[in-house]
């Protein structure tokens, strides 16, 4: 009853949020300057030209009549057709979600991963040089912006020693058996590592590049969490009853310190989302943040609305599994 | 036959100074079944000593000199691990903080079975019927419900009777307890004690009592040593020290104990030319001990 209660409020601040979104991404883009019409034309259209094109897009209606049309049809699952590409956007939209998700998940399974290991062998070494070395790691992934990592990336193991690919989703020349647009899951699924291979070899830097900030942080956090719990009194006492360090940090220390690190990932997951936009466009990888780039440039209204619609929604979803994933390590908020 | 722990000319100064000395050549003995008192003020050194026999002293205290024997083995020649592992098998910690002694992300069960699963050996079910057994000694009613629990649903009494049948799971040979009622209740203080007293006699345990409460001493322990600046100042048998402490500090410390009866005249500050004098023998004792370092 009272899970049902909480399960309830949670849509019901998911949907607020998603309607808020949908409100300022709706009227905001109309303050930008740019018109749409004006792109698809040829120069020196006629003025009927462009007075038919913009009453076939419904562009000459006041823009509250257009947010009311735009919101009923988002209702209904319709999110209008894309002015650049003359296509419904939700088909195009979710065409391209699932290698951005791909991509998110892989540079958050690495952050996790390198993060996790530096602060454990960090706790694990304190006061060392080993824990002053890691120090200073963390200090520059912070410093270094993701898209700056790419860059440094593409020059390292792209340019200098290419093993990885530095351009787009996965080669061209395979021939491509896939029914869904999640290629990593499917190709594992089919048993296809060959294709597998070459999408890692093309994911990795992007992913890589998203991940080390990420990593950086996680590391820092958690490294300070697991050092201040390493003081605690029942950490203390496992010690007395004959376990050795390392199970220490692993099986006392680490459930607790962990929980701030948590809520910390989902909020940095989120932003780690936004770095795809930049990320895809360095790498020409076919994602959501790339046709979002060429949405703007092409003032293509109901293609940017659809992808900032779908962008909040799994902002929300993520949020959502943050707080559950919380409750299920933290026995005192499981009641409440 | 020697005795069961050996504390012999204990130093331990703060890392990297090896001159500030938070114990001064501390040296105690105690038999199996005997409980022997450390007394003295905050900062005495007490805790310490018994920080020192388990091998949990801060970072930033070492021990750089003397010897402490625990049944047969000399502690300070061992590896860490090895040493973990026998302080583990035959000594336990009776902490001072119940709220904070608990891991509060795990079960009461786990946190009682885990030394007897892991370092000992002890089949998963074997552990679960003596950690039962273990909470029924300690008088706890429903045994299977607080096993099930989490820290935080018990109260402040209740999880220091599980830390204490924890600590007693493994039937060790020494328990060290560290001022285990301060952070208590005082009309669960009596309990508690009754039941620490209870336990090590049938278990026939050697203990280290920290306390600063001399009242205690007198109901628990049959030995104590008085600590001053983490030197012993005096060691004797309780009845005896009762019967009139030899040292000066001793008796300033006995006359500071709150009395119920007469609360106006016993709650005294320890006098100024005893602080001074037990001072003075301090530092002598630091004169003595550069001169053989």
């Amino acid at each position: 009853m009272k899970l049902l209660r909480a399960i309830l409020l949670r849509l019901a601040t998911m949907s607020v949020t998603l309607i808020g979104a949908a409100v300022v991404v709706f009227f905001v883009i109309r303050i930008v300057p740019g018109n749409p019409i004006a792109m698809m034309l040829p120069p020196g259209a006629s003025e009927d030209d462009i007075a038919r094109l913009t009453a076939h897009y419904g562009l000459d209606k006041s823009i509250f009549e257009q947010f009311v049309i735009w919101l009923g049809g988002v209702f209904q699952g319709d999110f209008g057709t894309s002015i650049s590409l003359r296509q419904p956007v939700m088909p195009l939209v979710l065409g391209r979600l699932p290698a951005t998700m791909e991509l998110a998940i892989f540079a958050l399974v690495i952050a996790v991963v390198i993060g996790g290991a530096m602060a454990l062998t960090g706790v694990r070494y304190r006061a060392t040089r080993t824990e002053t070395a890691i120090d200073v790691a963390n200090g520059v992934g912070l410093s270094i912006p993701d898209f700056l990592w790419a860059l440094i990336l593409i020059v390292l193991f792209g340019v200098l020693m290419p093993v990885f690919h530095i351009s787009g989703r996965i080669s061209p020349s395979l021939d491509l058996p896939f029914v869904t647009q999640f290629y990593v899951f499917e190709s594992i699924a089919r048993l296809r590592f060959d294709l597998w291979w070459d999408l890692l070899k093309h994911m990795f830097m992007p992913a890589l590049a998203l991940a080390i900030p990420l990593a950086a942080i996680i590391s820092q956090l958690l490294k300070q969490s697991l050092k201040e719990t390493m003081h605690l009194d029942y950490v203390t006492l496992s010690r007395t009853k004959g376990y050795g360090e390392n199970h220490v940090i692993v099986s006392e220390a680490l459930p607790n310190a962990v929980l701030p690190t948590l809520t910390l990932i989902g909020v940095q997951f989120t932003f780690l989302i936004g770095g795809t936009v930049i990320i895809e466009r360095l790498f020409s990888y076919e994602g959501l943040g790339n046709m979002a780039i060429d949405a703007v440039i092409n003032r293509d209204l109901p293609l940017i609305q659809g992808i900032v619609i779908v962008f909040a929604l799994l902002f929300t979803v993520i949020n959502l599994i943050v707080d559950m994933t919380y409750a299920l390590l933290n026995p005192r908020l499981r009641h409440a | 036959m020697s005795a069961f722990l050996t504390v012999d000319n204990l130093s331990a100064s703060i890392r990297g100074n090896i001159r500030q000395r938070v114990l001064r050549s501390v040296s105690f003995s105690i038999d199996t079944g005997e409980v022997l008192g450390l007394v003295g003020e905050s900062g005495a050194g007490k805790s310490m000593i018994g920080k020192a026999i388990l091998g949990i002293l801060p970072s930033a205290v070492e021990v750089v000199e003397g010897e402490i024997q625990l049944d047969g083995h000399n502690l300070m020649a061992m590896k860490q691990a090895d040493r973990r592992r026998l302080i583990g098998a035959t000594a336990a910690l009776i902490p001072q903080d119940p709220l904070t002694a608990l891991n509060p992300s795990r079960r009461i069960e786990p946190q009682i079975t885990n030394r007897l699963v892991d370092i000992l050996g002890w089949s998963k079910r074997d552990a679960r019927l003596r950690a039962l057994e273990l909470l029924d000694e300690v008088h706890i009613d429903n045994p299977e419900r607080v096993m099930g629990s989490y820290p935080h649903e018990l109260s402040g009494g209740m999880r220091q009777r599980v830390l204490i049948a924890s600590a007693f799971a493994a039937n060790p040979k020494l328990v060290v307890a560290d001022e285990p009622t301060t952070a208590l209740d005082v009309t669960v203080q009596k309990q508690i004690l009754r039941l620490i007293r209870e336990l090590q006699t049938r278990h026939e345990t050697a203990m280290v009592f920290v306390t600063h409460d001399l009242g205690v001493v007198s109901k628990v322990c049959q030995r104590l040593s008085v600590l001053y600046g983490g030197m012993v100042v005096e060691s004797s048998d309780v009845p005896a020290f009762f019967g009139g402490p030899g040292h000066a500090y001793s008796r300033a410390l006995l006359a500071a104990t709150p009395k119920y009866t007469d609360p106006e005249a016993s709650l005294l500050p320890v006098d100024e030319a005893v602080i001074a004098q037990v001072s003075g023998e301090v530092l002598a004792a630091d004169e003595g001990w550069r001169h053989g370092a």
